[in-house]
């Protein structure tokens, strides 16, 4: 046994350096080049118009006086690397512009609804993710192996159905049942948490069918990993192994997916809103693009989408905390 | 004029901070007519090498000349090599019959396409004995063997004289291995063939190879005729090998054994890359230190079996061979 | 199979829609268009009837004309949209594929970028360029298909370019553009045009999307989406205006999605996206043997320390497994192994022995039909079905050893972590002490500094450390049976002679018996005591390992052995070869199943299924036909026929 007693050497795979920094650094400049897309594709709404964007919002009636006044006070008269860079300034220190049509102040508008779609959002987002793992971890537990045949495939079929309904057309379902024929529950407003219940159902549940699925397939796929059979080979209980060793393993596909979904949640959230009369960012960019308000327009564009890159950056941190392996095979 | 040979070849991989040498100067030669083995273990290197010399993977510095004709940065298929892989799904187009398949050699083979391509292509099948009704079969209806079968037509096809099997036998049966094998020395025999025999396997190696060399971390340890290299092995590595392999009726010695854990290539240690294992380096002779500090390879060719150690001349090298059959 | 049914039942749905849309498209305004102009102020609002099957809208126009109507208009709006998308989309995903490094970076990390957002939102900053109205939506909602399918198709044209029929075929000369016409695009064709076709479903929702806000379609014109709008404003009056819409936007949205699924086989099912397959059949499949990777073991020293007197470990009389469809893997296998005893089972593919391991480790679950006679373990009986109460006791004394050392130990969670469960689940041991024992455990199986190692990921071990953690956790209980399922195949040739010595060592010092499974006869020789030989799910021969080379019985092992080349094999003969294929589980005819490819069957043999009979001193084989005389076995044969 000469040669087992030899001194442990530099082993293999011993990490000499934390992966951390060099990750974090990787995810901040992609978060920085997203942000950069975003401003600018938001600074290009108004240049990007065919025709005159300031004519086209007063109408054709106003006053050329009035026109070239509002165009001046947009600064659209200069030229377009300073347009830009006043822009970048703006958004950093919070000016969005003001209304063309109610001469508000932007931020003003959207910071009296932004609170609004930020809680349906969220409210969406846990009951996507709950909602999603449960069923479908729940399906695969119950159909591994081919066990109950009949109820993978009525879910899969229903699964696939539901998934394909949009949210507007669950939105409108849900007005019709609720309001319509049992005058249960709220469908406008947003006051109180009643107000909150049909347009987060009508955002998830499209959702939830679709997620499930993938999360019903990864825990398939889990469950046959041989780790899962060397936990049944030392006789752990079910709940151990489903919970132990399988859902870290399954969360970690289903929660990239989830944060996907994420964006999508967002742009029903935007539709979902004017379904319900909710006042909300959704209806506020809708009215805007219609009366081609585009300093409202561009900016709760603007802000959406930063919003959603900054959330997947949260996202992408808390699933490589739970799977220290994608650390490296994001490098 | 040999066949195939390799000069002082280095083939980088990895981009950036974490590139490293995974064919870290090696020199190789497959004499006309002969089977060469290269044997190694998971992160030799040797894939790699089988590729950069085919053309799948760039040089970074040295040649790879087939005749006497230099092809290193040649295009490939222009370089008259051909490969054999080791998966034997993998490397048959799904969606393509046999006939397909073989064909697409065919028609690159040195002479242009063939007059008569049906009969050429008969024949080639006859080579590794599969018939015509296979003609018109998909990969995924046949066997591994019949698999690999196809794969070796298709190279023969080409009609290059030099051949690279990549671990062929390794995903098969014993049984399937054994026909694989035997049809490869009689295409071998029959077509004046040269071919460069990759395997981590030594029993195949030993059956097939006439020399073989052996690769560690990048670099070629040792090589010498096969008979001699098995009968008097020179360097620690190969006689760790030697002693890992299960025998049926030899006699082995578990001293040669290698010590801890392999060695990561991306993080190769200074002096000779074997010693932190090497059962008679400084791990266990602590004042042979040259093992550290000094590389070994450049004094191979002054050595018995061109070994990279530093003291190749001075173990007990002899391995007693049973032989089984009068 | 069962799953075969509902497949075509969708595929006949999906077809059916399918060509109900496309002949509405052409269709649909030409019959219905001026039922749907016609205005009956008196019949507003009207409720579903015989003439109005879906009921009247504001002005009296029926419901069912004007959603047939707009059909046309709201599906040729969605093929554009879907166009746009789609070939955007592939000009761009393949594009990439030809660029030169840089471009081919700088265009993936925008698109990853640009993935980030929602399509939505993309759709709404073209419409807020473009104004309201149909043409914002439909080139909004093009492009914001474009990054999707654009990464779709570069991860397709990635995967199938890289996998090794592609580098053949570069090896063979095949230039880049013949190789991506012959190589990779019919490979790739069929999940992209599903892909596509889900495409236009996803379009045509979307598009019903904005005209629904108001952002599409503009009024006088009106489609599915505007419709659905009406219909909500008026929904308390008269819901009928809401529904009629809102069936045809899902069914169309359904037909279009369904063929993604009703119509990807297996192969193009693993590579669209959302659609993963399971993986699991290539799992239950019989893994390819692996000859040659062995680990020897130090010495022909294959006494072990057998107690002659001692109850059996284990005794199993008449095992069966079924699966489903009627293959069976184990038929009727009987095994005794005694303690302290180091037995191996060697088989190639298909022969059943990874089955027979997990059966006699008690691990097959419900899918499996597991059946026996007898079966006792560690003194303990156990009765068919009964496992579960038997929890314990397997826990504690059987340990099992798998043979993917990347796979088997969960990558979730710390090594240390994972040992120590053990004696905290079936022991009760505290946290703390559990984590020590592993400590102690990694050390007995030579891992050097266990306690930094316990405190790690299984990804920051190597192979050949990986799977000594496996056997340390296995020694976490008091294990009477270790069962290792070819532990050493996936291993590189030196490792696996530690990993061996470490199992023999295990053996000797806690006189453990080990159940050695694999396909290669080498290394059993050195390291066991007997050996079982299994074919076809039968069990051939059980011999000492000391009388295999010489006396070995069953004709398949003489071949078995006579095809295995050694290193000290003369080489001058071809290798003795076994003609024929190794047997199909799931087609094994009647007599033996080894007669095919016999040199000595005869009608008995092909009739008569032999069974395991003793032949001499404590061997047992199952022919009609033993060779028992001591004839050493050649290592080379004549003749040798290739196929």
């Amino acid at each position: 046994m000469v040669a087992l007693t030899a001194p442990p050497t530099d082993s293999v795979a011993v990490r000499r350096r934390s992966p951390w920094p060099a990750f974090i650094a990787r995810r901040l400049f992609r978060l920085l080049l997203g942000i950069v897309v975003v401003v600018t594709l938001a600074f290009l709404v108004i240049h990007l118009v065919p025709g005159d964007p300031v004519r086209l919002a007063l109408g054709p009636t106003a006053p050329v006086s009035q026109v070239n006044e509002k165009r001046a006070e947009l600064g659209l008269d200069q030229p377009l690397q300073v347009q830009y860079l006043h822009y970048w300034q703006n958004v950093l220190t919070g000016d969005f512009g003001t209304s063309i049509v109610s001469r508000q102040k932007v931020s003003t508008i959207i910071s009296a609804r932004v609170g609004n779609t930020a809680t349906l959002v969220a409210v969406s987002l846990a009951l996507t993710l709950i909602g999603a793992v449960v069923l479908g971890m729940g399906v695969a537990a119950l159909s591994y192996r081919g066990r109950r045949r009949w109820l993978l495939a009525a879910y899969r079929f229903v699964a696939s159905t539901l998934n394909v309904i949009p949210e507007y057309v669950y939105g409108v379902a849900l007005v019709y049942v609720f309001a319509v024929t049992f005058a249960l529950l709220p469908v406008a407003g947003d006051d109180g948490l009643s107000t909150l219940i049909l347009p987060s159902l009508a955002i998830s549940l499209g959702p939830i069918a679709g997620l499930s699925r993938i999360v019903r397939v990864q825990t398939e796929e889990v469950l046959g990993q041989e780790y899962i059979q060397a936990a049944r080979s030392k006789r752990l209980s079910a709940l151990r192994i489903y919970g132990r060793h399988a859902l870290p393993n399954l969360l970690t596909a289903a929660l990239t997916i989830g944060g996907l979904l994420l964006g999508v949640l967002v742009a029903s959230t935007v539709v979902v809103e004017n379904v319900f009369a909710r006042p909300g960012l959704g209806s506020t960019v809708v009215t805007a693009i219609v009366q081609r308000d585009y300093p409202v327009a561009q900016s709760v564009l603007l802000l959406l989408g930063g919003a959603v890159l900054v959330v997947n950056l949260v996202v992408d941190v808390a699933l490589s905390l739970l799977d220290p392996r994608s650390l490296i095979k994001d490098s | 004029m040999s066949a195939l040979s390799v000069e002082d070849l280095r083939v980088v991989v990895g981009a950036g901070r974490r590139s490293f040498p995974a064919v870290d100067g090696v020199d190789l030669v497959v004499p006309r007519g002969k089977v060469v083995g290269l044997v190694g273990e998971s992160g030799s290197g040797k894939s790699t090498l089988a590729r950069a010399v085919v053309g799948l993977h760039p040089v970074e510095s040295g040649r790879v000349l087939v005749g006497d004709t230099d092809v290193t940065h040649r295009k490939l298929g222009q370089r008259g090599v051909q490969m054999v892989f080791q998966d034997t799904y993998g490397s048959l187009n799904p969606r393509m019959t046999v006939a397909d398949i073989v064909r697409e050699g065919l028609v690159r083979g040195e002479g242009g396409r063939p007059a008569d391509l049906r009969a050429e292509l008969v024949r080639v099948l006859g080579q590794v004995s599969l018939d015509m009704r296979h003609l018109d079969r998909r990969p995924r209806e046949l066997s591994g063997g019949q698999r690999q079968r196809v794969a070796i037509a298709r190279a023969l096809a080409v009609g290059s004289r030099v051949l690279i099997a990549d671990e062929i036998t390794s995903a098969l049966d014993v049984s399937v291995q054994a026909q694989v094998l035997n049809l490869l020395r009689e295409i071998v025999r029959e077509n004046d063939l040269s071919m460069l025999f990759i395997s981590h396997n030594l029993a195949v190696i030993n059956f097939i190879c006439d020399d073989v060399a052996v690769m560690h971390c990048g670099s070629i340890v040792e090589r010498a005729a096969t008979a001699d290299l098995f009968a008097a092995p020179q360097h620690p590595y190969t006689r760790s090998l030697l002693a890992a392999v299960p025998r049926l009726r030899g006699e082995t010695r578990s001293q040669w054994l290698a010590g801890g854990e392999p060695v990561d290539p991306r993080h190769a240690p200074s002096g000779c890359r074997f010693h932190p294992q090497c059962p008679v380096g400084p791990t266990v002779h602590p004042d042979r230190v040259e093992c550290v500090t000094i590389d070994p390879r450049p004094g191979a060719d002054g050595r018995a079996h061109h070994s990279s150690c530093h003291f190749t001349h001075q173990e007990d090298a002899h391995v007693p061979r049973v032989h089984a059959e009068p | 199979m069962a799953v075969r049914r509902p497949r075509g039942a969708t595929q006949l749905v999906c077809v059916l829609l399918l060509v109900l849309i496309a002949f509405l498209s052409v269709f649909g305004d030409p019959i219905w268009g001026d039922r749907a102009r016609e205005i009956d102020p008196g019949q507003a609002f009207g409720p579903a009837s015989a003439e109005h099957w879906w009921g009247t809208d504001d002005l009296g126009r029926d419901v069912f004309a004007r959603v047939m109507a707009s059909s046309q208009l709201s599906i040729k709006l969605a093929l554009l949209a879907a166009a746009i998308g789609v070939g955007g989309g592939v000009l761009v995903g393949v594009g990439q594929a030809v660029l030169g490094p840089f471009f081919r970076r700088l265009l993936s990390t925008v698109i990853t970028v640009s993935l980030a957002f929602p399509g939505l939102l993309l759709a709404l900053l073209v419409n807020a360029v473009l104004g309201a109205g149909p043409r914002g939506a439909v080139i909004g909602v093009g492009v914001a298909l474009v990054p999707p399918f654009a990464r779709f198709t570069q991860t397709l044209a990635a995967s199938a370019a890289a996998s090794e029929y592609v580098a053949a075929a570069r090896v063979l000369g095949v230039g880049r553009l013949e190789t991506m016409r012959r190589h990779i695009l019919p490979n790739i064709a069929k999940p992209l045009m599903l892909t596509a076709l889900m495409a236009i479903g996803t379009s045509l929702v979307s598009i019903s999307a904005l005209s629904f806000l108001g952002l599409g379609i503009q009024p006088p014109r009106y489609d599915w989406g505007q419709l659905l709008q009406f219909g909500l404003q008026n929904i308390y009056v008269h819901p009928m205006a809401a529904i009629g819409p809102t069936i045809a936007i899902v069914l169309a949205g359904l037909a279009f999605n369904l063929a993604g699924e009703a119509f990807a086989d297996e192969r193009s099912r693993s590579m669209l996206p959302s659609l993963a397959g399971t993986g699991l059949a290539e799992r239950l499949v019989a893994k390819v043997g692996h000859p040659g990777d062995v680990t020897a073991q130090v010495s022909h020293d294959d006494t072990d320390a057998i107690p002659d007197s001692e109850p059996a470990v284990l005794r199993v009389k008449g095992l069966r497994v079924g699966y489903p469809g009627g293959v069976q893997p184990v038929r009727d296998v009987s095994i005794e192994i005694r303690p302290g005893e180091r037995v191996a089972l060697v088989g190639e593919s298909g022969s059943g022995k990874s089955t027979l391991a997990l059966a006699l480790a008690c691990l097959l679950d419900g899918s499996s039909a597991v059946d026996w006679e007898q079966f006792e373990f560690d003194g303990v009986d156990v009765s068919p079905g009964s496992e579960a109460e038997h929890r314990t006791l397997f826990g504690t004394k059987l340990a099992v050893v798998f043979q993917d050392p990347t796979n088997s130990l969960n990558p979730a969670i710390r090594v240390g972590r994972q040992l120590a469960e053990l004696r905290q689940v079936h022991y009760g041991v505290g946290r703390r002490e559990s984590l020590a024992a592993a400590v102690e455990r990694l050390r007995d199986v030579q891992i050097p500094g266990p306690e930094v190692r316990a405190a790690q990921y299984p990804h920051e071990f190597s192979g050949g450390m990986r799977q000594r953690a496996m056997i340390a956790s296995g020694l976490m209980g008091t294990p009477r049976l270790l069962v290792a399922d070819e532990p050493t195949t996936a291993l590189d040739v030196t490792v696996q002679a530690h990993v061996l010595q470490l199992l023999k060592r295990v053996n000797e010092e806690t006189g453990t018996a080990v159940l050695l499974i694999s396909h290669d006869i080498s290394v059993v020789l050195s390291f066991c005591s007997r050996v079982l030989v299994m074919y076809a799910g039968r069990v051939v021969e059980d011999i000492p390992t000391a009388d295999l080379l010489t006396g070995a019985a069953h004709p398949y092992t003489r071949a078995l052995i006579a095809a295995v080349p050694d290193i000290d094999t003369m080489t001058s003969k071809p290798l003795a070869t076994i003609p024929g294929t190794p047997p199909n589980l799931d087609d094994l005819p009647i007599g033996c199943a080894f007669a095919e490819r016999c040199p000595l069957a005869d009608e008995q043999c092909r009739s008569e299924d032999p069974a395991l009979s003793l032949v001499r001193g404590t061997q047992l084989v199952a022919c009609h036909h033993p060779q028992t005389d001591r004839t050493p076995i050649p290592q080379t044969a004549v003749p040798a026929s290739a196929s």
